[in-house]
């Protein structure tokens, strides 16, 4: 369901006609639009934007840890439309217990190596991905760095 | 584990040796300790003969776990990180963590530090574009323009150190405002340097625009058609070398660029030599914007009216007793910046610089990620340099223009 304070916006209104269920909550803050969509339904709703809403660009794909909250993560995705000077971030919550969303790699093949680094570094699965290995880190790395359950300092017994 | 079993071997083996049609072929490494990849990239290339026909680009040789580190320091002792991202560009990396923090803060900047910000960020691009264009030069086998660039390079140096005290990890920008007072004398000093460099670009251009060795090794190589490039996550200059009118200084104006009068230069041809030219026009640009803000220069004062976040003045700390509260409270634990999310984007000399901060309400950010525009468009190489020849890859991915800490953090 869109947030009431989201009516005026057209790009929230856009997705919402597209598909009504596909919102889960969104907010207007500082100037940026962010959506809450169900992981569920983001590949269609990122080709959605591109195609149809001309969001052309992928600017970027990141995660947050919200440990030990659950749903524990957060999938960000920041996209850009070059025509419209528009932003808008998407975010997909997952469950901490082998998190998995679908890759929009079939929608911006720009976004793999964003996806690789998602993985590397927060431990989430992406299905579909044509190529999900490890990017900053050795094959053979223990853990996810930036998980908030992973130390900062301390030797590795 | 790998499939050569070898602990931390990355690649998983190309493909056979052996090619459909029967061709032999070979893998060849390039990296990570070449002298033409400004750092520490490790590019895999099968090759047919003297085509490429499939290329691996492994990154990861310095990544140093930097959006970790941010989450364990405050905000103002985060800035100091950002200049080690891309460090041929720290003022510009500075920039944007300030405005992000600010946008989630909601200060108010005062006229002279947003545009003694915008003149030193300009002075970075010219910096940046400097260093690019004398190592591209020099991978291209013109040595001489190495030699002219870092001459130039080198009163900027000094000018960022009459600013900061620092030469490259300048840190000159604060949550707020500026580190320290401009100096005295530095209108002179940067009035100087900008009267004379449009001369010495003009110099570069004479080594190189119609140099026929030049034109033979950069026209018509390393192109990538301009819808492949929006998907890829290229932004930055080679956009711009391809036709498309994109820069954030001008399309979501920031630190009042849109008060500043330059245009952003573009050409079609979308090749290593349009790159090339575009970045020239672009350093004059900058040349442009740093007269202009040097000339015009607010007077007023140089850090926010913000006593929560900025440190107050030395005389006021010995003198009232709030201010001293206030320093002891911002030295002790920092400051606490309200709960929220931001995206703050802006135009590094490499493309799209954007910050991405997440604030829990605490002194320390909860999570940062930094989305570099190196990592865009080195992801584009593949795309850049198969089914060309391997004497095209030097060119080709010199003029990408990428920094290996900007890629991998």
């Amino acid at each position: 369901m869109l947030p009431d304070n989201l009516r005026e916006n057209a790009v929230a209104l856009a997705v919402e006609s597209f598909d009504g269920d596909a919102i889960t909550g969104g907010k207007y803050d500082r100037g940026e639009l962010m959506l809450e969509i169900a992981p569920a339904k983001i590949v269609s709703v990122c080709g959605f934007l591109k195609y149809d809403q001309n969001f052309v660009r992928l600017s970027t794909v990141t995660s947050v840890d919200r440990y030990p909250a659950e749903p524990r993560f957060e999938v960000i995705y920041e996209l850009h439309s070059v025509e419209r000077k528009e932003r808008v971030r998407l975010k997909c919550r997952l469950s901490g217990v082998d998190p998995a969303i679908e890759s929009v790699t079939s929608v911006w093949r720009g976004a793999n190596w964003y996806e690789r680094e998602v993985f590397d570094l927060f431990g989430i699965r992406f299905l579909n991905h044509p190529d999900l290995r490890r990017i900053m880190l050795p094959e053979d790395w223990e853990g996810h760095p930036l998980r908030k359950d992973y130390p900062v300092t301390g030797t590795r017994v | 584990m790998s499939e050569t079993g070898v602990p931390g071997a990355v690649i998983t083996p190309l493909e056979d040796q052996q090619s459909e049609t029967g061709k032999r072929s070979m893998v060849l490494n390039m990296g990570p300790q070449h002298p033409s990849t400004h750092g520490v990239l490790r590019l895999l290339m099968e090759l047919d003969g003297e085509t490429i026909v499939k290329c691996r680009p492994d990154i990861g040789y310095l990544h140093t776990g930097i959006e970790k580190e941010f989450e364990q320091k405050n905000y103002q002792q985060d800035v100091t990180l950002t200049d080690r991202v891309d460090y041929l560009a720290p003022l510009s990396n500075n920039l944007g963590w300030a405005l992000a923090v600010e946008k989630l803060l909601g200060l108010e900047i005062p006229p002279q530090a947003q545009w003694m910000r915008v003149m030193l960020t300009e002075l970075t691009r010219l910096n940046s574009h400097l260093v690019w264009l004398g190592t591209h030069a020099i991978d291209i086998g013109a040595m001489s323009v190495f030699l002219y660039c870092f001459r130039e390079r080198e009163e900027i140096l000094r000018i960022f150190e009459m600013f900061s005290g620092q030469r490259m990890m300048t840190s000159y920008f604060r949550i707020g405002g500026l580190a320290l007072e401009p100096p005295r004398g530095w209108h002179q000093r940067v009035r100087k340097f900008i009267d004379v460099f449009p001369s010495r670009v003009d110099e570069y251009e004479e080594l190189l625009t119609n140099n026929p060795i030049w034109i033979g090794r950069t026209r018509g190589v390393g192109a990538i058609p301009l819808e492949d490039m929006l998907d890829w996550g290229v932004t930055g200059p080679m956009l711009r070398a391809a036709g498309l009118k994109i820069d954030a200084r001008k399309d979501e104006p920031y630190s009042s660029y849109d008060l500043f009068d330059f245009e952003v230069p573009t050409r079609t041809e979308n090749d290593v030599y349009a790159r090339y030219q575009v970045r020239v026009e672009e350093m004059r640009q900058s040349a442009r914007i740093v007269r202009q803000a040097a000339d015009g220069m607010p007077s007023g004062p140089w850090k926010a009216d913000a006593p929560h976040v900025v440190l107050p003045d030395r005389e006021k700390m010995k003198t009232q007793m709030e201010a001293l509260i206030y320093h002891f409270k911002i030295v002790t634990e920092g400051f606490r910046v309200p709960e929220g999310e931001v995206y703050q984007v802006i135009e590094s000399p490499r493309g799209e610089l954007g910050y991405y901060v997440v604030s829990d309400g605490t002194a320390i950010p909860y999570r940062v990620h930094m989305r570099t525009p190196s990592f865009g468009n080195l992801q584009a190489t593949p795309r850049m340099v198969e089914g060309t020849l391997i004497a095209d890859v030097i060119a080709g991915i010199g003029s990408m223009d990428f920094v290996l800490g900007d890629t991998d953090r």
